[in-house]
């Protein structure tokens, strides 16, 4: 029993050490490849997920916005603090909620999607096909997908942000009576652009993991149909459990004793 | 006697356990056609992922024109595979290009043509295999035949030096079959490629091979002409080309 188990936890940890080692792998021989990635298939992939996660992550920011607003601003009022809600709001979303929740929800719409294709790829044998035909996979594959998510999440965080704020104004104003002016002033009397800016720099951060995760679990999917279903939860799991570590980090590193 | 263009001296492969190829010797010498032939699942085209650097040998050697390709790293691979163009068994089409950018890939890798050139190659190439009205399909509007046709003119597009067919025939009609087989020969001829065919087809075998060989059991077992194997009464070899029930054939066939 006892062996059992030790033996279970060592195959887990040496397993987990295997896949973090080949992910890194791949994540340097990505960087290696950024030059020569296709600027035409870049372009085509941050067009495909924009249009793919813009709706998404904008409803998710509206609900968040709103929630967020309407669980501060009533006990803010009635403690005589309405002229920091709008703050407050402000400054959760641009540094936590949006860059995080984007984060997930990207991991789920865009990664999962990315581990599909790629898995397909790879049990189809057209990876290999690739291979033969002398085009690392890495380069016309992973390299344009890692840049288009790369760059694409802070784009979709300044947006998130302007329509979290906008659904938290609007719930604040209607729902707590709080002035227009006395909202905005708020926002910009506690928040500074870095606020959002470090939000942006993790949304880069968040977007390399999940790219870089869908694509390695997308390469190493096997046994068929079966395997690509697996790949693609697997990526969506780790994708989550990673932006979350990394939040953690990123926020010590982008706003404790700035 | 002409060189070795591709030469296999003892080549193992295992998976984990299983040891797929036990030791397979292997000439093929230049502007050669060498048909490989053998039950199902016996390792043929586990022949061929090793020639073209997809599995790596677990024993023995593998020399391309001359040069130990063993234990090459991608780069070093990268190299060889822009003179290789390989069939795959199951075509293995690019399935968000269509079936003239397909076919156009490597060119289009690996050598800057004018377009009109690489539309000509491609035109020229997709009537050779009839192919040439779905040139704007995808690959999942075509039938199974249709996709290896398309998968033959992508390997010859590039003007290979060496190329690799897995089953280029398999799942054609007959007339298809006989087409095929000839454009082989025709490519053999024009452009002095040295290729390995591996098929189940004795037509074709007959219409566009050199030489033969029969793998079984992880082993090349017999290695000849067409004609020494049609004449041939090794049992393996009869029992392979006519399917009859052949002591000793059926049971290594199992
Ligand atoms: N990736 C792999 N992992 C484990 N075993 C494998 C793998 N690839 C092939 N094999 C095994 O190797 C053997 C040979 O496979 P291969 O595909 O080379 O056969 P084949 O001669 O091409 O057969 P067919 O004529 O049916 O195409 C099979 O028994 C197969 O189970
Ligand atoms: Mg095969």
């Amino acid at each position: 029993m006892l062996h059992d188990i030790c033996a279970a936890t060592g195959a887990f940890v040496l397993n987990f050490c295997q896949v973090t080692g080949q992910m890194m792998l791949l994540f340097i021989d990505t960087l290696k490849k950024l030059k020569h990635a296709s600027i035409r298939e870049t372009l085509r992939q941050m067009a495909l997920l924009g249009a793919d996660s813009l709706p998404i992550v904008l409803l998710t920011m509206l609900c968040t916005g709103m929630v967020f607003s309407v669980q501060t601003a009533k006990e803010f009022v009635a403690l005589g603090a309405s002229n920091t809600v709008g703050g407050i709001v402000a400054i959760a979303m641009g540094r936590e909620l949006v860059p995080v929740l984007t984060g997930v929800v990207v991991a789920g719409r865009i990664g999962a999607a990315i581990a599909a294709e790629l898995g397909t790829m790879k049990v189809t044998e057209q990876i290999d096909a690739l291979r033969v035909m002398a085009t690392s996979p890495v380069q016309y594959l992973v390299a344009p997908r890692f840049i288009a998510i790369s760059l694409m999440m802070p784009m979709l965080i300044v947006f998130g942000n302007f329509i979290g704020n906008a659904g938290g104004y609007f719930v604040a104003h209607y729902y707590a009576d709080i002035g227009s002016y006395t909202y905005l002033n708020s926002i910009k009397r506690f928040c500074e652009m870095y606020d959002v800016v470090g939000g942006m720099i993790k949304g880069v951060a968040f977007g390399a993991i999940i790219s870089i995760v869908g694509c390695f679990k997308g390469l190493h999917a096997d046994k068929g149909a079966e395997g690509v279903g697996l790949a693609t939860t697997a990526s969506v799991v780790l994708s989550i459990i990673l932006i979350f570590i990394a939040d953690y980090f990123m926020t010590v590193l982008l706003y404790v004793d700035k | 006697m002409a060189e070795s263009v591709i030469s296999l001296q003892g080549l193992e492969i295992s998976f984990g356990e299983k040891k797929v190829l036990q030791g397979v010797d292997l000439e093929v010498k230049k502007g050669e056609t060498m048909a490989v032939i053998g039950p199902s699942g016996t390792g043929k085209s586990t022949i061929l992922r090793a020639l073209i650097g997809l599995l790596e040998p677990t024993g023995g050697s593998v020399f391309i024109e001359g040069q130990d390709v063993s234990h090459l790293s991608e780069e070093e691979w990268n190299g060889i595979r822009k003179h290789v163009g390989m069939v795959f068994q199951y075509s293995a089409l690019f399935d968000f290009l269509d079936v003239g950018e397909n076919v156009a890939f490597g060119l289009r890798q690996h050598f800057s043509l004018p377009e009109d050139e690489v539309r000509k190659k491609v035109d020229d190439l997709l009537a050779d295999v009839g192919m040439l009205d779905a040139k704007s399909m995808y690959p999942v509007e075509l039938s199974g035949g249709m996709k290896k046709r398309v998968s033959l003119a992508r390997a010859l597009a590039f003007g290979p030096r060496i190329v690799l067919y897995d089953e280029p025939t398999a799942g054609l009609d007959p007339i298809r079959t006989m087409n095929i087989s000839r454009l082989i020969r025709k490519t053999q001829q024009k452009h002095k490629v040295t290729s390995i065919l591996v098929t189940h087809d004795m037509e074709s075998v007959y219409t566009a091979a050199d030489r033969v060989a029969l793998l079984n059991d992880g082993k090349i077992v017999a290695i000849g002409t067409p004609e020494e194997f049609r004449n041939s009464d090794n049992p393996l070899i009869r029992g392979f080309i006519t399917g009859e029930e052949i002591t000793g054939a059926t049971e290594a066939f199992r």
